[in-house]
């Protein structure tokens, strides 16, 4: 089962290092991993996903917390949240067969980004099953696909999110559960964002 | 060489800061400071070996209060400050050079990190300049440990010395404790920075987010406890660390709960207890392991259902509920499914709970007890150590001789392999702290340096040695440094000429197939005499008493050779991922004399 974690990490050298060797010693496979800046200075934010059996997120969050590095660690798992991935795909393309390929681009809410006499690039945003269900039907075109490349999973839980309590609160990693409870029930599902990443293969 | 500004150049200012390490603002060299942090850390003494990279520390030591023990090899090093670390429940300090050095502390990390011993190791590290060059003795230390440590840090300035160090002794005391590494650059000892012990001071330790017990959970125990109707305690080397010894004694005593103990458990509770059954698991006697399986209710207190207590997990106590009481988090529901999970510190936890309980007042439970005495009373007849003397001599007697000749009061501090678990199952600890012994990672060569730490932690104790000849051989050139420290320490070598533990698996395991565990070994005694140090060899059972006294009134190290039964085996048994029930009893083996056959 693929579990994803949001991990607050101290922005220093090795710290990713840390993470990743976590799982690797525990022998769980990381799906797909993000990192980059948070909102708070010096704080970075990874995406975790990986693929554990059904009990092991609470093993994963607490070890995760046993790094001296990680500050917060949120186990998504059900809650309400948006999910996103970007891809940079490179097609094969002449200037015969490209209006296809802007066809199907514009179907899926996905930009051409780049035009060269052979071949073009889309750059698509959204939850890996659009991403995938892109590049099937590019695949059952017969466009060949010269290069993908994807940044993996990133995601926020909707409504008020977990970094901000801590912001306010002003310590790191003190968030207590009741905290999450309180925010949960608070939270307002967004269907009209749902809609839109729909796209065409639902 | 020659570059860089001696640390003799500060000497003058030095001699004040070290001796008031608590006031404000001097200037120091790196490694100035890196003692003076030591220092406030109330650290007295370290053992370490020298080097290059490490030289700059080792050239300003002479103007601190601080002793250093020079071992013999790195790992004696890291395995001194683990002993002196269980004996007196500090943070024990290693100190090495970089590359070789460095590798060399590595074993005794781990074995450090998988029993949650307070440790700091202080490593040299080339100049940050050269860092990832591959320059001479360079080796990335904190990558090679990152798994092994709690927490390691690389410090390439000076002033990053003291903050560092704090907070490194702040980690590894915190919650479940742990070794912490760190790396400093030649050059950060080399430069200079403002030393002030004070604002170095780390902010508080995050607490696990996860450490929270709910009080519905504690209630939720209390009723579990209450309505069993056969409880075991399980106790672990949880109770040591948060010293919770009148939390545990009090439950058990309040609610008639036998108390069974892990490896590293032992001591926690005194083994005379009446309620006290003994060690659980792989080598736990019949009884002990028998009461668990017939449990309705575990109560485990700071202890992690290791492999070698549970047996088959499938099959582990299949009636009883589980009440894990631990300070680790990640630990809970790992091995074993807890029905109620108390997070915390031990004796925070227990002293939550047991206002919840009232002394039982109903006789159910002594139903319970009369239970597991009976299920002793037929295996404890075989034992061999009631055994009358039959010429030869046995470990099981040699520990038991032991026990007796030092009032089961020693710090015993036992290697790994069957002399361990001898020593375990004859020699009764009373007292926490007494047992010291490498359980998590099993480490050979453990015992003669984590007993040069306990007898340099607790001088006024008695500290013994128990080794196997193939552990001993792995680390006994410490018995130099035990000589020249001239520590009162007594060393017991059960000389089997087997590594036995293995020889006993391939016994049960692999058809007799003895495949590289005979073992030839050097004279013992004559060694100890090279070494300046008094021996004697003991072939008999009633050599052992007076060679025991012998040793015990010598004033020095001293090494005893027990030339013991060379083909015996720890019973009982259970093989590894069976069943707790399904144990290997001692056969009827006609080398040893039964009770019966008098
Ligand atoms: C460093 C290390 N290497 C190998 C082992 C595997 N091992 C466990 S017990 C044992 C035999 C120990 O022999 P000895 O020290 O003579 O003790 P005995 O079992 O004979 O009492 C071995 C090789 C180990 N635990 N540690
Ligand atoms: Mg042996």
């Amino acid at each position: 089962m693929l579990h994803t974690f949001v991990a607050l990490v101290e922005d220093k050298p090795g710290v990713l290092t840390r993470v990743a060797s976590l799982f690797r010693r525990l022998n769980i496979n990381i799906v797909s991993l993000t990192v980059g800046h948070s909102e708070r200075l010096g704080v970075s934010r990874m995406t975790i996903v990986c693929d554990a059996s059904p009990t092991a997120g609470h093993r994963i969050a607490a070890s995760l917390y046993k790094l001296e590095n990680v500050l917060q660690v949120d186990d998504i798992g059900q809650l309400s949240h948006v999910a996103r991935e970007l891809a940079l795909i490179k097609v094969a393309a002449t200037p015969q067969t490209r209006s296809q390929v802007f066809e199907l681009a514009e179907v899926f809410r996905a930009r051409i980004v780049d035009l060269a006499p052979e071949s073009l690039m889309i750059e698509i945003t959204g939850v890996e099953s659009k991403i995938e269900g892109l590049i099937q039907v590019l695949n059952e075109n017969g466009d060949r696909i010269l290069e993908i490349s994807r940044t993996g999973r990133m995601v926020m839980r909707r409504g008020q999110h977990t970094s901000k309590v801590l912001e306010a609160m002003r310590v790191p990693g003190m968030e207590t559960a009741e905290d999450l409870k309180a925010e949960e029930s608070a939270e307002a599902p967004s269907d009209e964002l749902m809609a839109e990443e729909t796209g065409l293969r639902e | 060489m020659g570059t860089a500004k001696k640390g003799h150049s500060h000497s003058t200012q030095t001699g004040g800061a070290a001796k008031a390490p608590a006031t404000g603002g001097t200037r120091l060299t790196g490694a100035e400071i890196l003692w003076a942090t030591l220092e406030g850390e109330g650290v007295d003494v370290v053992f370490g070996y020298p080097g290059g990279a490490i030289l700059p520390a080792y050239d300003a030591l002479r103007k601190f209060p601080i002793r250093h023990v020079l071992v013999r090899h790195e790992q004696g090093a890291s395995h001194m400050a683990d002993g002196y670390a269980r004996a007196s429940g500090k943070v024990g300090v290693a100190i090495a050079t970089s590359g070789p050095g460095a590798t060399n502390l590595v074993t005794g990390i781990a074995t450090a990190m998988l029993d949650s011993v307070p440790m700091v190791c202080i490593t040299g590290q080339v100049s940050s300049k050269v860092l990832g060059t591959d320059a001479f003795q360079e080796v990335d230390i904190t990558g090679i440990t990152l798994p092994l440590t709690k927490h390691n840090y690389l410090v390439t300035r000076a002033e990053e010395v003291a903050p560092v160090l704090r907070q490194a002794f702040m980690v590894a005391r915190s919650g479940r404790p742990g070794p912490v590494l760190v790396d400093i650059t030649k050059d950060a000892q080399q430069g200079s920075a403002e030393f002030n012990f004070v604002a170095a001071e780390p902010k508080p330790h995050r607490p696990h987010p996860m450490l929270k017990t709910e009080s519905a959970a504690t209630v939720q125990a209390a009723e579990l406890i209450r309505s069993a109707k056969k409880p075991v305690i399980l106790a672990g080397h949880g109770i040591i660390q948060s010293a919770a010894y009148a939390q545990v004694r009090t439950l058990a005593e309040r609610m008639k709960i036998p108390v069974a103990s892990t490896l590293l458990g032992l001591g926690a509770f005194p083994a005379s207890h009446p309620l006290s059954l003994g060690m659980m698991g792989m080598h736990g006697e019949a009884w002990v392991n028998h009461a668990i399986q017939q449990s309705d209710l575990l109560i485990a207190c700071g202890m992690r259902f290791d492999d070698r207590v549970t047996g088959s997990l499938a099959t582990y106590a299949p009636n009883a509920k589980k009440i894990h009481m631990e300070v680790d988090p990640a630990e809970i529901n790992k091995n074993v499914k807890a029905d109620v999970a108390l997070i915390g510190d031990l004796k925070e936890v227990l002293e939550a709970l047991l206002p919840h309980l009232a002394p039982r007042a109903d006789n159910g439970e002594s139903a319970w007890l009369r239970e597991i005495e009976a299920s002793k009373g037929e295996v404890a007849v075989r034992d061999i150590k009631n055994l009358p003397d039959s010429g030869h001599l046995y470990a099981a007697h040699v520990m038991h001789d032991l026990w007796r000749a030092t009032d089961g009061k020693a710090i015993v501090v036992t290697d790994v392999g069957q002399h361990q678990m001898w020593e375990a199952q004859y020699y009764k600890h009373d007292e926490p702290r007494t047992l010291i012994t490498s359980g998590g990672l099993g480490t050979m060569g453990f015992a003669l340096p984590a007993a040069i730490g306990a007898k340099i932690a607790c001088p006024e104790k008695e500290v013994w040695v128990v080794a196997g000849d193939g552990g001993f051989q792995m680390t006994a050139a410490e018995l130099s440094t035990a000589a020249q420290e001239d520590l009162d320490l007594k060393i017991a070598v059960v000389n089997n000429g087997y590594l036995g533990m293995v020889r006993q698996w391939q016994e049960f395991f692999y058809e007799k197939n003895y495949e590289a565990s005979p073992l030839r070994s050097p004279d013992f005694v004559k060694l100890a005499e090279a070494h300046g140090i008094r021996g004697v060899a003991v072939h008999k059972r009633s050599e052992v008493l007076p060679a025991v006294a012998e040793a015990r009134s010598h004033k020095g190290p001293f090494v005893i050779n027990f030339q013991v039964e060379k083909e015996d085996s720890v019973y009982p048994m259970i093989p590894a991922g069976s069943a707790l029930h399904e144990m290997i009893r001692r056969p009827n083996n006609p080398l040893v004399e039964t009770a019966q056959d008098k």
